[in-house]
């Protein structure tokens, strides 16, 4: 794999030549070089300005002009000296700066695993967690509770029910949005709520197993003639099939609502004959209502991820010949993460839609599918804590940066965030201790790290 | 539906079909070398159309072009368009997939960088240039220039056809005849083993991407001119040539043409039928059809053992 032109066999002389001199800016210092100005241009179009209508240059010149190129090159330029003249330097201080950092990090890491390594402790600090989380939205402003039921609720619901389909059978699912529209229609087409009458009205709680249900459904007839293919596939077809739920809400007006939807939805009520209580506008009963949910089906999902059937995923991933040629039925493992993680993702939906008390497919755009992928990713794939953390910091964050960075810029930060941690941190940002050995050992060339088959540039499967 | 209207639905369909044959070649091509999923290929799709929208603004076309004049717009447009598709393809491999080649890196974060990708670059573009759908300036009179059996063929509709025709061939004979051609081929059917045959795979890899960016571009700018440009003009194309080229036969050159045109085809059916609002539903009907009776597509996948 030389960079030397096949000529070169026939005269040696001139091939060493050319190999001693090269041409300047095939020197890796000056190729470093290049690629930084290339980024900093580039940062300055991403911090820069909005464009505007029928001014196709407005942005380019205003970033140009306006200095914000002239700052990053700078930038640039600046880190490319360190790096290539003082590079010792900056490695000594890092090397002090570590030094000095490890005693408190240490202390930090000694005293959590002290809390949750012992058993006892470990259900006390876990129960002590709970009860902050029950406690804290009657400490928080109304804008933080219905961030907290609408948005970080939700997306935890989601994120947990996508990380059984990444994360623990190595899928790549891009539809899963289209099973949360599922469950929500699901709600509002049993309470009533859709131009079609159902055959019997139910209350919302009994909704759930019928989404549960009708998801798994929807999951199975998806999943099954994609899954006995090359695990890619199933990328795209989930991408399509969000499509066409997608379209089928927004065009099928007789039975949907059409683009308008369907208002004035029953909510959540519960009548017990002696004690009844109506959920009503106020946020905080919902909360109560998805952490009850998120706690049982992350007990479920963690008895899973041990069990048998987490153990068969577990090797699935690793390595999926191996699994099948030890008796794993791989096609219906992978099926039944995929129906799993569509039902997590219908029960979201039911409960989504009865605390908006409206759906329209506006709700439900594939965009919202890329978030709920993208947090699974950065808080770790595969690793509960990491996606509860990752969700909650990533929905948080844009509602804290709200009055400094454009909100309609969000999805960009999003996507480069995806890029970046691919290429630094592919384990996430607190990963299971598996899954970052597996991406370790595929890096060597042991073991694959996901279902879906050969490595891209590697060797086939 | 008379006969002549379905003279005119199958020249819709045709045009669209050499836009998503040209689309789908990227993918394919990509596919072939890497056995990646490059969703961010429509963004490259994208990035042409705005290519062409920025060297058209740029230029002012003159109000009623002569007929050379308006050849050279066209002409501008499509360099322009490759241009920009063929450098965004480049940057692409360069920033996002090489890094992740060298570490060995599984499937699942190909895919998901390509997704972030996909979002970032349209995002971008939508930041850059605003999030609003724009004309391209008009570089010639598009009127009808002659019937085939009954249905009216526009000078867009014209050179949509042409440039495809072209393309494809192009393509069809670099990855047959050309050195560059072989590389491709060679590090489809073994890359372990070209390596060893002294086949530079970091080269190859970075020109199939450029290859396919240059088609992807021009596509972009035609599709554009027919039209209109918008930040999120790539998502469903994209998807589309995506399904073409599985139905060809993914890593299949001539497969992706053939699936372009029936794709393109079954579209405008669709749309003249069950109207517009279900236009991407066909495409995605028969993907999982193909997928589910025969996965490897028309003709197979692989550039290496059929092309």
């Amino acid at each position: 794999m030389s960079g030397v032109p096949a000529t070169a066999a026939r005269t040696p002389l001139s091939a060493a030549a050319r190999l001693r001199k090269g041409k300047w800016y095939e020197q890796p210092r000056w190729r470093r070089l290049g690629a930084l100005l290339a980024l900093a241009v580039l940062m300055a179009q991403v911090t820069g300005e909005q464009g505007v209508r029928n001014d196709l240059f407005h942005a380019l010149e205003q970033n140009f002009k306006g200095g914000g190129v002239g700052v990053w090159v700078g930038i640039a330029v600046a880190v490319w000296l360190i790096r290539e003249f003082f590079d010792d330097a900056v490695a000594r201080g890092v090397s002090r700066l570590r030094e000095r950092a490890g005693g408190p990090a240490r202390t930090v890491r000694a005293t959590s695993g002290r809390l949750f390594g012992r058993r006892g402790y470990r259900w006390g600090a876990l129960g002590a967690l709970l009860l902050v989380l029950i406690v804290l939205p009657l400490t928080v402003t109304t804008f933080w509770q219905q961030v907290l039921v609408d948005q970080i609720g939700v997306y935890v619901m989601l994120a947990v029910g996508l990380n059984v389909v990444i994360g623990w059978a190595g899928m790549l699912d891009l539809g899963f949005i289209a099973f949360f529209a599922i469950g929500a229609y699901s709600s509002a087409y049993w309470t009533g709520g859709l131009p079609v009458e159902p055959p019997v009205e139910l209350n919302n709680f009994l909704v759930i197993p019928v989404a549960v249900v009708t998801c798994l459904v929807a999951g199975v007839l998806l999943g099954a003639p994609t899954l006995r293919l090359r695990g890619d596939y199933l990328a795209i077809v989930t991408l399509g099939f969000h499509e066409i739920v997608y379209l089928v809400a927004k065009n099928y007006a007789e039975f949907t609502g059409g683009t308008r939807g369907a208002n004035g939805l029953d909510r959540f009520s519960l009548d017990l004959g002696f004690w009844s209580y109506d959920w009503t506008l106020d946020p905080v009963p919902y909360y109560w209502i998805q952490l009850g949910f998120v706690v049982v089906i992350i007990v479920l999902f963690l008895r899973l991820e041990h069990s048998r059937v987490g153990r068969a995923w577990t090797a699935i991933r690793e390595d999926e010949v191996a699994a099948a040629a030890t008796g794993v039925n791989t096609v219906r493992f992978k099926l039944l993460a995929f129906a799993i993680g569509a039902s997590t993702s219908g029960v979201a939906g039911v409960i989504y839609a009865s605390k908006q008390a409206f759906v329209n497919p506006e709700q439900f755009v594939v965009l919202f599918s890329i978030l709920a992928l993208s947090y699974v990713v950065f808080g770790g794939m595969g690793s509960v804590p990491g996606v509860l953390v990752g969700t909650a910091f990533l929905v948080w964050l844009p509602q804290f940066l709200r009055d400094r960075v454009d909100p309609q810029d969000r999805y960009m930060y999003l996507g480069a965030l995806l890029v970046i941690m691919m290429i630094y941190r592919p384990q996430g940002l607190l990963p299971s201790r598996r899954r970052q050995r597996e991406l370790r050992m595929a890096g060597e060339g042991v073991s694959g790290a996901d279902a879906l088959g050969a490595r891209p540039g590697g060797e086939r499967g | 539906m008379s006969l002549s209207d379905i003279w005119d639905v199958l020249v819709l369909g045709v045009v669209l079909g050499s836009l998503y044959a040209v689309i789908a070649i990227g993918y394919t091509l990509v596919y072939g070398v890497l056995q990646l999923l490059n969703f961010a290929h429509s963004e490259v799709f994208m990035s042409g159309g705005f290519g062409g929208v920025i060297a058209l603004t740029l230029v002012e076309p003159a109000a009623g072009p002569t007929g050379l004049q308006s050849a050279g717009y066209v002409l501008l447009g499509m360099g322009a368009g490759a241009v920009l598709g063929g450098a965004v393809a480049f940057g692409l491999e360069k920033a996002a997939y090489q890094p992740l080649r060298r570490r060995n890196a599984p499937r699942l974060v190909f895919l998901l960088t390509a997704i972030g990708a996909s979002f970032f670059l349209y995002n971008l573009a939508g930041k850059l240039f605003g999030r609003y759908p724009m004309k391209m300036p008009t570089m010639y009179e598009n009127k009808k220039l002659f019937e085939v059996f009954g249905a009216g063929v526009s000078v867009t509709q014209l050179i949509i056809v042409l440039a495809g025709v072209l393309m494809l061939l192009t393509v069809d004979l670099v990855v047959n005849r050309t050195k560059l051609g072989s590389g491709i081929r060679a590090v489809a059917q073994d890359p372990e083993a070209a390596a060893l045959m002294g086949v530079d795979i970091d080269k190859v890899v970075s020109r199939t991407f450029v290859l396919g960016g240059l088609m992807g571009g021009v596509a972009g700018f035609l599709f554009g001119t027919n039209l209109q440009v918008d930040y999120t003009m790539g998502f469903l194309p994209g998807i589309t040539a995506f399904a073409a080229a599985v139905l060809g036969g993914i890593g299949n050159v001539r497969g992706a043409m053939l699936g372009g045109l029936t794709l393109g085809v079954v579209e405008s059916f669709t749309v003249e039928i069950w109207g517009d609002a279900w236009r991407y539903v066909g495409a995605f009907a028969v993907l999982v059809l193909v997928l589910m009776f025969r996965p490897t597509g028309l003709l197979g996948e692989r550039v290496g053992r059929t092309a």
